[in-house]
Order: C-alpha cells, then sequence, then structure tokens
C-alpha cells in the first residue's frame, strides 16, 4: 500500500489534531449558541419554540452525511480491499449515532408545543428512527465479528440495506402527506427561512460537523494504537 | 486495469443495491395508504365506504370557520378542492389557527362530518422574524 496508509504516518498526524479541532469546536459552538440562543429573531408563528431548530436540524444533517459517508467508504473499502477505509467507517459511527438520537428527541421536544404530540409515525420521523436502528446494528456488527474479513463484510451489506433509507428520509416530505413540513432549504431556488435565521443554523452545523470530527479522531487514534500494539497489521 | 475480483465485487454490490432499491420501492408503493400520516378532504370524498376505524383528515383551516359553543368547537378543513366538518372538544396546540395547517385524528360519521379525538398543527416551511411577516403582509 501506498506509504500514507502506514498508521504511524496517519497517527503523527491524528493523534496531535484533536486538541485543536477540540479549541475550534468550542469557539464555533459558543458563537453558534449565542446567536441560536440569543442574538437570532424568534419565529413569527412559533415565536421562540423556532430555537429548537438549530440544534435538530444540523443533529439530523450530520447523522445523515456520516451515514452516507460511512456507506461510501465501506463499498469503496470493500470492492479495492483498503482496510483504512473500513476503520474510518468505524470511528465515524457512534458520532452519527449520536446525533441521529439528538434529532429524535429534540424533535420530540419541538413537535409537543407545535405540533401538539410527542410522537406521530409520520414517514420523516419512522425512517428517522429505521436510521438509528441501522447505526445501531452498523455498531453491534463491530463487536460481534471478531474475525475481521467478517466484520467488513457483514457491516458492508449493513451499510448497503441502511443507504436506501437515506433517500426516503430526504423526500419523505415531498412523496407522502407528513406532518413535517416540506423542505425549507433548497440548493437550486431560494431558501424560506430568512437570512437571520439561516446564519445560526449554518454556525451550528459547522460546530456539530467539528463534534463529530473530534470524536472520529479519537476513535481513530484509538484504532490505530490498537494495530500498533498487534505490530503487524497493516492498512 | 483492476483485477478480475475487483469487477466482480463492484457487481456484487451493485446488484445488491438495486435489488434493494428496487424492493424497498415497491414494499413502500403497494404500503401508500399506511406511509401516508394523513388523507386531504379530497381524498375523503372518494372513499368507497366509511369505516368506524380511526383516520387523519389534513388541510387547512378555512378561514373564519372556527366557532366555539360551550365546550365543543367547530372548524372547517380545506384542501381548496373539498371541505370537511369537524367536531372537536379537547386540548388544541399553540399553532392552531385559521388559515394554517392542521391534521385531525378522529372517526368519519359521513364523508362531510369529522369527529375529531385529537387535533395536531402542521407549521409551514416558512420561518421568518415577525417584523418580516408584518413588513410582508403590507406589501
Amino acid at each position: 500500500m501506498l506509504k500514507i496508509f502506514e498508521p504511524n504516518k496517519i497517527f503523527t498526524v491524528t493523534s496531535k489534531a484533536p486538541k485543536y479541532v477540540l479549541a475550534l469546536f468550542i469557539v464555533i459552538l459558543t458563537i453558534g449558541l449565542t446567536e441560536a440562543l440569543i442574538l437570532s429573531p424568534e419565529d413569527y408563528k412559533q415565536s421562540h419554540s423556532v430555537r429548537i431548530m438549530y440544534v435538530h436540524v444540523p443533529a439530523a444533517w450530520i447523522s445523515l452525511g456520516i451515514f452516507s459517508a460511512i456507506t461510501f467508504l465501506s463499498l469503496i473499502g470493500y470492492i479495492f480491499k483498503i482496510q483504512n477505509f473500513f476503520l474510518i467507517s468505524k470511528s465515524l459511527a457512534p458520532s452519527g449515532l449520536v446525533f441521529n438520537i439528538i434529532a429524535l428527541v429534540t424533535g420530540s421536544i419541538w413537535g409537543k408545543p407545535t405540533w401538539g404530540t410527542w410522537w406521530a409515525w409520520d414517514a420523516r420521523i419512522t425512517s428517522m428512527l429505521i436510521l438509528a436502528l441501522f447505526y445501531i446494528l452498523y455498531l453491534v456488527a463491530w463487536r460481534i465479528y471478531d474475525n475481521k474479513d467478517k466484520a467488513f463484510k457483514i457491516t458492508t451489506i449493513i451499510t448497503i440495506l441502511g443507504i436506501v433509507n437515506v433517500p426516503i428520509i430526504k423526500y419523505s416530505v415531498d412523496w407522502w402527506n407528513t406532518l413535517h413540513q416540506p423542505a425549507s432549504i433548497n440548493i437550486l431556488s431560494k431558501s424560506s427561512i430568512h437570512i437571520s435565521m439561516l446564519f445560526p443554523l449554518s454556525i451550528m452545523t459547522a460546530a456539530f460537523a467539528l463534534f463529530s470530527l473530534l470524536i472520529f479522531l479519537m476513535k481513530y487514534n484509538t484504532e490505530l494504537i490498537k494495530i500498533k500494539n498487534k505490530g503487524l497489521d497493516r492498512l | 486495469m483492476y483485477g478480475r475480483k475487483v469487477k466482480l465485487r463492484f457487481f456484487f454490490i451493485l446488484l445488491i443495491l438495486l435489488t434493494f432499491v428496487l424492493t424497498t420501492f415497491l414494499i413502500l408503493k403497494s404500503l401508500e395508504e399506511n406511509v401516508v400520516f394523513f388523507k386531504s378532504p379530497s381524498e375523503i370524498k372518494t372513499l368507497a365506504e366509511i369505516q368506524n376505524k380511526k383516520i387523519r383528515v389534513g388541510g387547512m383551516v378555512k378561514k373564519d370557520s372556527i366557532s366555539v359553543v360551550s365546550k365543543e368547537m367547530k372548524f372547517i378543513i380545506t384542501d381548496f378542492k373539498s371541505e370537511i366538518s369537524v367536531t372537536y372538544s379537547g386540548v388544541i396546540p399553540n399553532l392552531f389557527e385559521e388559515g394554517k395547517g392542521v391534521v385531525a385524528e378522529g372517526y368519519l360519521k359521513d364523508k362531510n362530518f369529522f369527529f375529531a379525538t385529537k387535533i395536531l398543527a402542521k407549521h409551514d416551511e416558512n420561518y421568518m422574524p415577525p417584523e418580516v411577516k408584518a413588513a410582508m403582509e403590507e406589501k
């Protein structure tokens, strides 16, 4: 394999990175929270409960993004037999699950004052719950299979099954009648969130992405140390 | 360029993905009835028979249609094609308002009357500060 994929080379970078990422995360999170909780205006209809959006929406985005990344890396890793990609996927998954659960819980808290219910079996909520189950399946599979090759195969299959659900989550609000409203942010057309609310939303998304990166680096370093201790494994 | 095994694995993955996408699509297609969270008044009108089963009707609360007599509330759900009258008594969510989205859960009396046991408010995809909303309404 290429020189750059040697565990020692990667480790010299990834072992130093967390402290910088942590510092940046704290700065961005502080700005994001100040914007989201204090500086941003209340909504004309929902008043202050709109502030839950600044946690709920970024958390949902990040959990979807991480699952897509895991799937992509697993598929490439499986086809070309790149062990490193599996370790990256494995290290990404925990923060994806955490944000998935955050999205479900904050959604529930947001739903009560606005919709009038904690939980509804609406297509988007249900498909997000399914995504959480796939995350759990994925993480449990890594625990169960000690045999490396077996774990690679099983987790790849789980990601393929799970990825089918991702476009369903995205388009559920367009395909069916749901309690969720249609998407507010579109790449092609004008966003229906006012710019003063869009700003904290993007800052919070950046903060959550940094947090995922931080957790990922910590997990990934652990994996690299494990490989180093075994001595003979190459990525 | 790539080995035969790599190509085989690639097609293997592609096939699995295709199979699952198609299977999921077919399952969802056949379950459409249950995947939708609510029916619109127009869909209610096309129902073949009225079952004594809990269903949900959703749409807009018609302007000037809410009336409260003692503890009973009456309003009309519209999708701008058909309408359905709803009677309800109980707690209403904060966002329940005339001209806004609503989902009522309950039982159909006939195609025009609905007894709601629970009211959920739907909100739209627009988020803006009150000043912006006021400025927009002035235009």
